[in-house]
């Protein structure tokens, strides 16, 4: 209990850390790999739509294309690079030395991983699903490949680690925060991600059930959705949109909570309207959950659920309005610092309303008809998504790269990647709304010439190349800055921000506070370099500090789930090379022999002594 | 951290929650069985939506017989409150009695355990109503099954805790382990409440 820090090595011990920092840098690197991917499929399934009658692709590898393309980027890359600064941050700005569940945060990241590799296995094993991201049935209960066996267990998987993630993250949020770090003086991205686990909570377990019916369905033949035995196709869509829909605001209210974090820090002004920012912040959160039907118009639920269900959608305009407004007013008549971060949190707001806009147009029942599954649909979710989520998720990199890689990224290459990216975003979805009213239908994987369909589609295929060289940009950047780019060390606070994360030493100490800060206003720093001396004021003496200690079991818990998911599929599987049954039996014993060494093997963690803390403090402490 | 509470003069009178590792599991838990509502909700709309799915095989009222349901909700509603006898024991630091109490807890869900089993077995001989009969049939396994599931779980951690905790004595890091799987207990047995209104009660008498 008491012995200090064994050394080990590089690779063990990022394998067993349970550092949330550590975790937040896995996050990040992992879902980069799978933005990259389902990205490249993105330019892929373009290539194919820039000319009518195109053959680039098959039908069946676009439909592949479109459908893992979906899934990765809403489960497997938008999710976890929000987790990835929730995890890095979260912690340091409500003044903790962890989360409350150090070893359920590692568990959480490896059950990701783990589940998004069975989803990539998929195409070893005769290609990916294609069924599209929603998996509708009886499209998707179409047993020729196994991809939707891959599609139904990944996510299953997958999901078990975010919703674990999401339960760390609010007891995190409630029972660790700092003295005097009261509820209404949490950071808004902090009260964006609690209100984003809660989501994940009441909105993954639905998915949990309603994958396990479509993989009873699929491979223990169960009769949910199959009319002739008194089954009903319908229940699968209710259960994915009760799901689908809060899974919008799951990731866009992170982003919201980054884009009011970086634009009070760079137009040198407390965040306009803080407690409306909150309080919008619950109800487009709790309106989330009672608008799903409205990706159900067409289905035939009757007028009466459609004009609930639009009134609804369209009430949601509401508190996001309120947020819209409180941005602007932030950056009005402040001090504005146009850096990388700043450019991406300022084009958010107008791009992120012109995806609103449309949002509003689509929530009308009626004119959905007209609307539904084309390229306007694509228009208006990619405008939502890239425009809100990914242009936040680049503000946020820009902004906390310092604190998480003791160096800046290059503004100039910054500069350029925004322009590119911008430029290219528009090209290539501003004309999808016009491809979607002249009636080009979503999901098909060609054309027919001499429609008007024809310049449009080159256009906007022409802008993906812009994104893509915006990419390779912020890779260069990424490699440049790591051997060039200026240092930060010993610096706390490059940005002359307002937040407690910028109050810690660069690179920061494991236990991330040497000693626990008292927090005495919103935006604590801010606060002490005004009325104080620019340093938090320590709530407690200098002690010995209790850290969790590292294990392997998340990872060798996930590997045990890995194999179940694949045993299963292999019961699908013509002629499996080992019996099914084995494998599922080898990950049950891996998963659950894991979980009873957990629970039988106390771990107290161990202590940094006083005199080791004290050391660090004389050396990092003196940044400011 | 268990070393920041004063120990000496015996137990807090809230001995799960006196440390910030049992208000977290305790508060975690909690979130975690507001997870597991949902779940079940899903899996409860689903049956509803089903219920009456019967294709060509047998409905509901043919097939439920309330005198056994009623045994099973007995017992595991009496398990339930030997489980909050256990707490009480915890409460006034009396380790043997907890014990004994989570025993028969143990022993209780085993029996109603073993009813389960017996009810779906005679449901599959004497009337063929298998997991893929019938749309009905695939939701009433499905929501009665993973119930059945939590029950079977609850038991292997009820176990596991006796077993390693045996003459330990109650302290601060497994009390809240103990209170923890007491609330796992309770939910399922609000579950099965649930379940014995809309599926057995509502489906034994036709509505």
């Amino acid at each position: 209990m008491a012995s200090y820090k064994k050394e080990k090595g590089v690779v063990w011990d990022w394998l067993t850390t349970v550092d949330h920092k550590k975790l937040g840098i896995m996050y990040l690197i992992a879902g980069t790999l799978f933005f990259l991917k389902a990205g490249l499929m993105a330019v892929f399934m373009r290539i194919q739509l820039i000319m009518p009658e195109n053959s680039f692709l098959t039908g069946q590898t676009f439909n592949e294309f479109i459908t893992m393309h979906g899934t990765i980027m809403l489960f497997l890359a938008a999710t976890p690079l929000l987790f990835a600064f929730m995890n890095f941050v979260i912690p340091l700005q409500i003044g903790a030395r962890d989360v409350a569940f150090p070893f359920v945060n590692a568990l959480g990241f490896w059950i990701f991983l783990s589940g998004g590799l069975l989803l990539s296995t998929s195409w070893f094993f005769g290609g990916g699903p294609d069924a599209g991201w929603t998996a509708y049935v009886p499209l998707s209960l179409n047993e020729e490949q196994l991809g939707l066996d891959f599609y139904v267990l990944g996510l299953q998987v997958s999901g078990i680690g975010t919703l674990i993630s999401a339960i760390n993250f609010l007891v995190t949020i409630i029972n660790m925060r700092a003295p005097g770090m009261t509820m209404m003086r949490l950071p808004l991205f902090v009260w964006t991600s609690f209100v984003t686990s809660t989501l994940i909570l009441f909105a993954f377990t639905p998915l949990a059930a309603g994958l396990a019916l479509l993989m009873l369905e699929r491979i223990f033949d169960a009769q949910f959705f199959n009319p002739a035995a008194g089954g009903n196709v319908v229940i699968w869509q209710h259960i994915f949109w009760i799901f689908g829909h809060p899974e919008v605001y799951i990731l866009v209210l992170p982003a919201f909570g980054i884009i009011s974090e970086v634009i009070p820090a760079f137009s040198r002004k407390r965040l306009f309207g803080y407690t409306a920012m909150v309080f919008a912040t619950m109800i487009i959160a709790f309106l989330g959950f009672m608008v799903w039907a409205h990706h159900m118009f067409t289905v035939g639920i009757g007028p009466v659920a459609n004009s609930i269900f639009a009134i609804a959608t369209m009430t949601i305009a509401v508190p996001t309005g309120i947020k819209i407004f409180n941005w602007l007013f932030t950056m009005w008549g402040g001090k504005i610092t146009f850096n990388t971060a700043m450019l991406f949190a300022s084009s958010f707001v107008p791009t992120f309303v012109l995806g609103g806009v449309t949002g509003v147009m689509l929530a009308m029942a009626p004119v959905d008809y007209l609307y539904h599954d084309t390229y306007f649909v694509v228009a208006h979710f990619h405008y939502i998504i890239v425009g809100g989520i990914v242009l936040a998720l680049f503000a946020g990199l820009f902004y906390w790269y310092p604190k998480m890689f003791n160096h800046k990224l290059n503004e100039k290459l910054g500069v350029v990647f925004f322009i590119l990216f911008t430029i290219g975003f528009h090209l290539t979805f501003f004309v999808q709304h016009f491809l979607g009213l002249m009636g080009m239908p979503r999901r098909v994987y060609t054309y027919l010439g001499g429609q008007g369909l024809d310049e449009f589609n080159m256009i906007s295929t022409i802008g993906t190349f812009f994104m893509s060289a915006a990419v390779i940009v912020l890779v260069i950047n990424i490699v440049y800055s790591a051997i060039k780019g200026e240092r930060v060390i010993g610096i706390n606070d490059p940005w002359d921000a307002r937040t407690l994360e910028w109050a810690t030493p660069t690179p920061v100490p494991e236990y991330n506070f040497a000693q626990t800060p008292q927090i005495r206003s919103l935006d604590p720093l801010f606060y002490e370099k005004v009325h104080g001396d620019g340093t938090m004021k320590p709530a407690e003496p200098v002690d010995d500090i209790h850290m969790p200690n590292g294990s392997i079991l998340p990872v060798i818990i996930s590997i045990g789930l890995y194999f179940l998911g694949f045993g299963l599929i292999m019961l699908e599987m013509a002629e499996p090379i080992v019996s099914p049954w084995i494998v599922v039996a080898l990950g049950g014993l891996l998963t659950f022999g894991g979980m009873a060494m957990r629970s039988l093997k106390d771990d107290h963690g161990y202590h940094i002594p006083k005199s080791v803390v004290k050391a660090d403090l004389k050396k990092l402490g003196g940044g400011k | 951290m268990a070393g920041a509470v004063d120990t000496s003069k015996g137990l807090p009178s809230h001995p799960e929650r006196a440390t910030l590792e049992g208000k977290n599991k305790f508060l975690g838990f909690w979130f975690f069985l507001g997870g597991e509502t949902i779940m079940f909700a899903t899996f409860f709309g689903t049956y509803l939506g089903l219920r009456n799915g019967v294709g060509s095989g047998p409905a509901s009222d043919e097939l439920f017989t309330l005198p056994l349901v009623f045994i099973m909700t007995m017992i595991l509603l009496t398990s339930s409150m030997t489980s909050v006898m256990a707490m009480f024991a915890m409460k006034k630091n009396q380790f043997k009695k907890m014990m004994t109490w989570m025993i028969i807890t143990v022993l209780l869900g085993l029996v109603f355990l073993g009813l389960e089993i017996y009810e779906f077995q005679h449901y599959v001989h004497d009337y063929e109503f298998g997991f893929t009969t019938s749309a009905f049939s695939s939701a009433f396994y499905t929501l009665v099954g993973l119930h059945g599931a939590h029950v079977l779980f609850g038991l292997c951690w009820i176990t596991l805790l006796i077993i390693r905790n045996w003459g330990k004595g109650i302290t601060l890091t497994n009390a809240p382990k103990f209170y923890v799987a007491s609330l796992y207990w309770h939910f399922i047995d609000v579950v099965w409440v649930f379940i014995f209104t809309v599926v057995y009660l509502m489906g034994a008498g036709g509505y």
